[in-house]
């Protein structure tokens, strides 16, 4: 994402080079302008009216959001927008959507709601409006059943392989400096380092290596939730405040049924297994309650 | 525990799916070649009038759709005039406008090249002999830019058709998008899987482009 708005904003630049910085400022303001007096998105009575709420998912991320065998969207997320649509009363219009431009589909209003997997961050909350968390992600540890770790000090003095640029190396770096890192640009890099024993465990997003230990015998998550803890939630385009609400409201009442543990149980369980603390994950009524082992 | 991977396309309605891909892939890539060849053969036209406003207009056009990456172009197009100016186009439409900017761009240039290739005396000899300005152009000038048009045109409209992958970033689904779609879909039953769709893409791509190569050879023989 970052790299297209440096490309966007290099070319308007490169604009405003070529016709006068004046010109630009003015189009700019015209924008601003315009985007006051029209708001982009759709509120939550226009949306029952058209009979249809247009959600923006991955299609290619299983098992949060994928297309199946028959065409049909399936996955974590896509559960949690088929019951959205159907306590609005509509049906749910599905937009396969990529990580570079889940925001710009927001801003633009090509979407209502985005469900893809959306990390919230400060950067982000700038631009939308993210609704009540549904699930929760943090770093996890995957390592040999002969040698578990299972707690990050067992790590002082090992060898931990992490990916370039990922938050598993940023942490590790500042709260374990004691942990020697072996660093790889690739994940398919990484998992084999891992295979080959050039290091004694390798650390990412926990859903990550829940899946990938669970491909792979004689390896398991020995520290399934570590580092800070990131939320995942709905977003709404910026000041979309009717659809905001009606989306935290239905976060919190879908708590009483325990709406997202049957999510996870439809979708995720047969990927992660049993073997995994749900809670660990999952987020219910939008309160997070923290499960570090730290 | 021979499981091949090829299996994941016969699943379901997997075929059908892989093969709507191609068509929108086709759709979007043939209308945008067709236009791009009308209007280019206009454009290139324009480009050797020897006026300093109009070339100037169109290296600037032609430049800049070059510079542009394609993906950044259908940014612009599909949010940024949604952003900027409130149209909203679908998907699709913004394809076909960004690629038929880009190929009457590149087209454009491609008849100028021909067309100021032909040597001016060609052109002189033929009125020496007693042509007609139609005739010089029918019986010399077309059949030579022609023969010299065709390749580089077949090219770019090849390379057209594989640059159509970028849509998938603007929601549309094309062929490519339904491969990982289906690769993704089955990552923890088939995990060998992506080897064999992504060769049945190969071959789809194949049979698409290869027609054209052959139709190419068939024009650039044939005497006009």
């Amino acid at each position: 994402m970052k790299k297209f708005f440096a490309v966007l904003f290099t070319t308007a630049a490169a604009f405003g080079v070529l016709t006068g910085c004046g010109r630009t400022k003015e189009a700019e303001a015209v924008k601003e302008e315009a985007a006051s007096e029209s708001a982009v998105y759709r509120t939550l009575d226009e949306i029952r009216k058209s009979g249809s709420v247009k959600i923006g998912v991955f299609s290619d991320k299983n098992p949060f959001g994928y297309v199946d065998e028959n065409g049909h969207y399936q996955g974590y997320d896509v559960y949690f927008g088929d019951r959205i649509a159907k306590d609005l009363g509509v049906a749910a219009e599905y937009i396969s959507t990529d990580a570079a431009n889940r925001v710009e589909y927001l801003k633009t209003g090509k979407v209502d709601i985005i469900l893809a997997n959306f990390t919230v961050t400060a950067e982000r909350a700038e631009s939308v409006d993210f609704a009540l968390p549904y699930m929760k992600v943090a770093l996890g540890v995957v390592s040999p059943d002969e040698a578990l770790i299972t707690g990050p000090e067992q790590l002082n003095g090992k060898k931990l392989i992490v990916t370039k640029g990922t938050t598993a190396e940023t942490f590790f770096t500042e709260h374990y400096p004691e942990v020697e890192l072996v660093k790889f640009d690739q994940y398919t890099e990484a998992y084999n380092a891992l295979l080959d024993g050039r290091g004694d465990a390798f650390s990412t997003d926990n859903t990550e290596v829940l899946a990938w230990a669970l491909q792979n015998e004689g390896f398991s998550v020995g520290i399934e939730s570590i580092g800070n803890l990131d939320t995942i939630a709905p977003a709404v385009s910026k000041g979309n405040e009717t659809l905001l609400n009606w989306i935290n409201e239905e976060i919190r009442a879908l708590a009483e049924e325990e709406f997202f543990h049957a999510d996870y149980k439809a979708t995720l369980e047969p990927v992660y297994g049993t073997a995994v603390d749900m809670d660990s994950l999952v987020v219910e009524g939008g309160v997070v309650e923290d499960t570090k082992t730290e | 525990m021979q499981d091949l991977g090829i299996r994941v396309l016969f699943l379901g309605n997997n075929l059908q799916r892989l093969l709507g891909g191609l068509w929108i892939t086709l759709r979007i890539s043939l209308i945008a070649v067709a236009c791009s060849i009308v209007l280019g053969i206009l454009l290139g036209m324009l480009m050797t009038v020897r006026n300093p406003v109009i070339k100037a207009l169109t290296k600037l056009y032609l430049e800049f759709i070059r510079i542009m990456p394609q993906l950044v172009l259908l940014f612009l197009v599909f949010f940024g005039l949604t952003r900027s100016f409130g149209i909203n186009l679908s998907g699709e439409t913004s394809a076909v406008i960004v690629f038929t900017l880009w190929g009457t761009a590149e087209m454009g240039d491609l008849v100028r090249g021909a067309l100021i290739s032909i040597p001016k005396h060609q052109y002189e000899s033929g009125a020496a002999i007693g042509l007609t300005r139609w005739q010089v152009y029918h019986y010399i000038m077309i059949p030579q830019i022609l023969t010299r048009l065709v390749p580089p045109a077949i090219n770019l409209t090849t390379r057209m058709i594989k640059t159509t992958s970028l849509v998938s970033l603007i929601g549309v689904v094309e062929v490519l998008k339904v491969a990982q779609q289906m690769i993704e879909a089955n990552r923890y039953t088939v995990p060998d899987s992506a080897l064999w769709i992504y060769g049945t893409i190969f071959f789809l791509y194949f049979l698409v482009c290869w027609p054209i190569s052959l139709a190419a050879k068939k024009l650039e023989k044939r005497a006009w």
